[in-house]
């Protein structure tokens, strides 16, 4: 039924994983680098999928464990955005550049 | 065939949308990058076979995920608002540490021999999954369940806790 390779479905998302922590890494926004972290995130989950649908079609085990991970990133997001929210009305700005007040 | 052709669309759909999400300057575009990637993943459950799993995707995380974080982009910036030109030192580095990690785990990819199962693949139907998130036997998730209860209600206090007003 299914005749792609699992190669293929694995460079898709090591490409959408390393686009994340390009982002992770380079963007300068709080909302922007939590973005990037939801892209690293949502890579693993189809990694997990594949996994269990090519390699493992008996079991269910990578089915739940997306599952889970997209509850926990949700939320997860919730909270740093309430966080995220908050250091705006402190500081006025979310980048990350600018927040050093507690830095020492 | 229609399934490669299928595959390839989602495939590049991803790559590219991916990329703009985090080289576009304007952070609501980026935003809307992200949806389609989201959702493009969503297809690409659906291409395996889970459908729950491409429902649970596109209701969490495009309708629900999405939504938070495009309100609190309205919330935190200004209409028009463009990122500052960023240093190309920090470019550079970053680029360097994706690439680099990107190379090595394609390279490990490539290079090892996956053993693919024979068995015939059946569609988990909705009962097999409440089933296996209900029960105690083994790889079944009763405990995993109730833990991700409470750290859902945990986050709820939290997040009234933070963001109320004083």
């Amino acid at each position: 039924m299914n005749n792609i390779p699992l190669e293929a479905y694995l460079i898709v998302s090591t490409i959408m994983f390393f686009v994340g922590v390009y982002g992770f890494l380079a963007r300068r926004n709080l909302l922007t680098i939590l973005m990037s972290l939801e892209l690293m995130l949502n890579a693993v989950d189809m990694n997990f999928a594949v996994f269990n649908r090519i390699l493992f079609p008996g079991q269910l085990d990578g089915f739940f464990f997306t599952l889970f991970i997209i509850g926990i990133s949700a939320a997860e997001t919730a909270l740093a955005i309430a966080i995220i929210i908050d250091i705006y009305r402190n500081v006025k700005n979310i980048f990350v550049d600018d927040i050093n007040k507690m830095k020492y | 065939m229609a399934e490669q052709i299928i595959f390839y669309i989602l495939a590049a759909v991803i790559v590219i949308f991916s990329v703009l999400s985090v080289t576009s300057r304007r952070i609501l575009r980026s935003a809307t990058y992200l949806l389609f990637v989201l959702i493009a993943t969503g297809g690409i459950y659906l291409q395996l076979g889970y459908e729950f799993l491409a429902g649970v995707q596109i209701s969490v995380y495009a309708g629900g995920i999405l939504v938070l974080f495009i309100f609190s982009i309205l919330l935190t910036s200004h209409a028009g608002d463009k990122e500052k030109p960023r240093e190309w030192k920090r470019v550079l580095s970053a680029a360097l540490v994706a690439l680099g990690g990107g190379a090595l785990c394609l390279y490990i990819i490539l290079k090892n021999i996956f053993k693919t199962a024979e068995q015939v693949w059946q569609q988990p139907t909705m009962q097999e999954i409440g089933m296996t998130l209900m029960g105690t036997d083994k790889s079944q998730y009763l405990l995993p369940f109730e833990a991700i209860s409470i750290l859902l209600l945990a986050c709820i206090i939290g997040g009234i806790m933070i963001a109320r007003k004083r």
